[in-house]
């Protein structure tokens, strides 16, 4: 099946079969990276991608749901040099191995949108379906609350 | 990957759908909403399908309104448009109190509540709340639409009333002054499935409506322990009373994620905790929905 897909701001027109899982589509075929295979269940958040400005596990996602829908990676938010929110992250030195980063960038991103002055337990809700396998969340929470201080994402 | 290889069709209307499900008889089609069980599923071959039917750019399942004293929510409603939604907080917080426990924000962007009970799975969180608050299931089919009483829609385990060549379009619920409470056990705080749940209803005049998730085959109502509530105060002989009752009424298994009997009095627990908090806040007196009472 032919589909369209925006993927950080470019037109995509791919060549899908149905069964074909958008995180793998968007690795092997746009060539974007950042969405991690993890889990492959929806458990981790390691695939995690925005679709339409809201964050999804494009584990779960067929290729052909993305059809007329506009998928950002974190490549797509880095566009103009890193958003404030990476900014303290790599200030802050708050990723480790930074296999989770792309997936916890994201799912912060949409917090911030959402609710730009989250209390500790908010950023802990939001980030709760992205493990860190290094298991360092005091600084990526400590980081989001940071860059929420900050005043944008 | 998913190893098996399907059709996929996406159709614009609801005719469209059903007449799809209607001009293939004899194979396996499944509908495709939010995809999180599904997709997990296909990956698994827990489901092999020969047509994959998506039903999202089907305009009419995505309402959320009142009609009257009744809540519309369209198939489609997932369980973050749920806890976004002020209708919803203003008429039924207990849907957002259950929402929000499920899963992660990545899932509930996508998920559906509809698509909750459709998979049927035990531990559906949508499953003891909806049995708890009277919802009525409304179909799609080849011979018109019709509807299915919550109490009548989980038949086995993964297995509902819905035929195959049905679809969900909707679910209502009659609102009246209520206080409601869901409890779930998780092994943690943030993104689990439930061990056990409990979905508690209380009306005026001492009128209870009382199901379990997680700890039987299906998501079940307790018509004993609401017949032993109905028309009573709640105190502290009364709680005793039906958390005594409890055992006779599940029949939870032993896995990876508890023990039978772990699940068992923590059903105790958590239904006395329930039945406290939902008589409170139908008083107004609080604890506010989404305070975690385990």
């Amino acid at each position: 099946m032919e589909v369209e897909i925006k993927v950080n701001g470019e037109d995509w027109a791919l060549s899908v079969a149905p069964a074909d899982v958008l995180l793998d589509v968007l690795r092997e075929q746009v060539g974007t990276k950042s969405p991690k295979i993890g889990c492959e269940r929806g458990d981790c958040g390691s695939c995690t991608i925005l679709m339409d400005g809201r964050t999804v596990r494009s584990c779960l996602v067929l290729a052909v749901e993305a059809e007329r829908h506009e998928i950002t990676t974190v490549e797509g938010i880095s566009f103009e040099g890193l958003s404030p929110l990476q900014d303290v992250f790599l200030s802050s030195n708050a990723f480790q191995c930074g296999f989770c980063a792309p997936g916890i960038v994201l799912s912060a991103t949409e917090l911030l949108e959402q609710n730009p002055d989250p209390s500790r337990h908010d950023v802990q809700e939001a980030l709760a379906g992205n493990l860190c396998r290094c298991t360092g969340y005091e600084p990526i929470i400590e980081a989001v609350l940071e860059a929420a201080k900050g005043g944008s994402a | 990957m998913i190893a098996k290889e399907f059709d996929y069709q996406r159709p614009a209307t609801l005719e469209e759908a059903t007449a799809i499900l209607v001009a293939h008889p004899g194979e396996t089609t499944r509908i495709l909403a939010g995809g999180t069980d599904l997709v997990a599923w296909l990956r698994d071959d827990a489901v092999a399908p020969d047509l994959v039917v998506d039903i999202k750019d089907i305009p009419d399942l995505r309402d959320i309104r009142m009609e009257g004293d009744t809540l519309h929510l369209g198939s489609l409603t997932t369980f973050t448009d749920l806890i976004e939604s002020d209708i919803v907080e203003e008429h039924a917080p207990l849907l957002i109190e259950m929402a929000s426990t499920v899963a992660s924000a990545g899932i509930r962007n996508r998920a559906t509540m509809v698509g909750n009970i459709c998979s049927a799975v035990p531990s559906c969180d949508a499953g003891p709340v909806l049995l708890a608050l009277d919802t009525t299931v409304h179909l799609a089919g080849p011979g018109g639409a019709r509807s299915v009483h919550i109490d009548d829609w989980f038949v086995g385990l993964r297995q509902t009333a819905l035929t195959d060549d049905e679809v969900v379009t909707h679910v209502t619920i009659k609102l009246q002054e209520h206080g409601g409470a869901y409890v779930k056990l998780m092994r943690y705080a943030g993104e689990d499935l439930a061990q056990a749940a409990v979905g508690i209803v209380v009306y005026p005049d001492h009128d209870y409506r009382v199901a379990f998730g997680a700890v039987a085959p299906t998501p079940i109502r307790s018509a004993r322990i609401e017949e032993a509530l109905a028309g009573k105060p709640l105190d502290e002989s009364l709680i005793a009373e039906v958390v005594g009752m409890v055992p006779d009424e599940i029949s939870p298994i032993t896995d990876m994620r508890a023990t039978a009997e772990y699940r068992t009095h923590m059903c105790q627990v958590m239904l006395k905790r329930g039945l406290e908090a939902a008589v409170q806040r139908l008083a107004g007196i609080g604890p506010a929905y989404e305070t975690r009472l385990i």
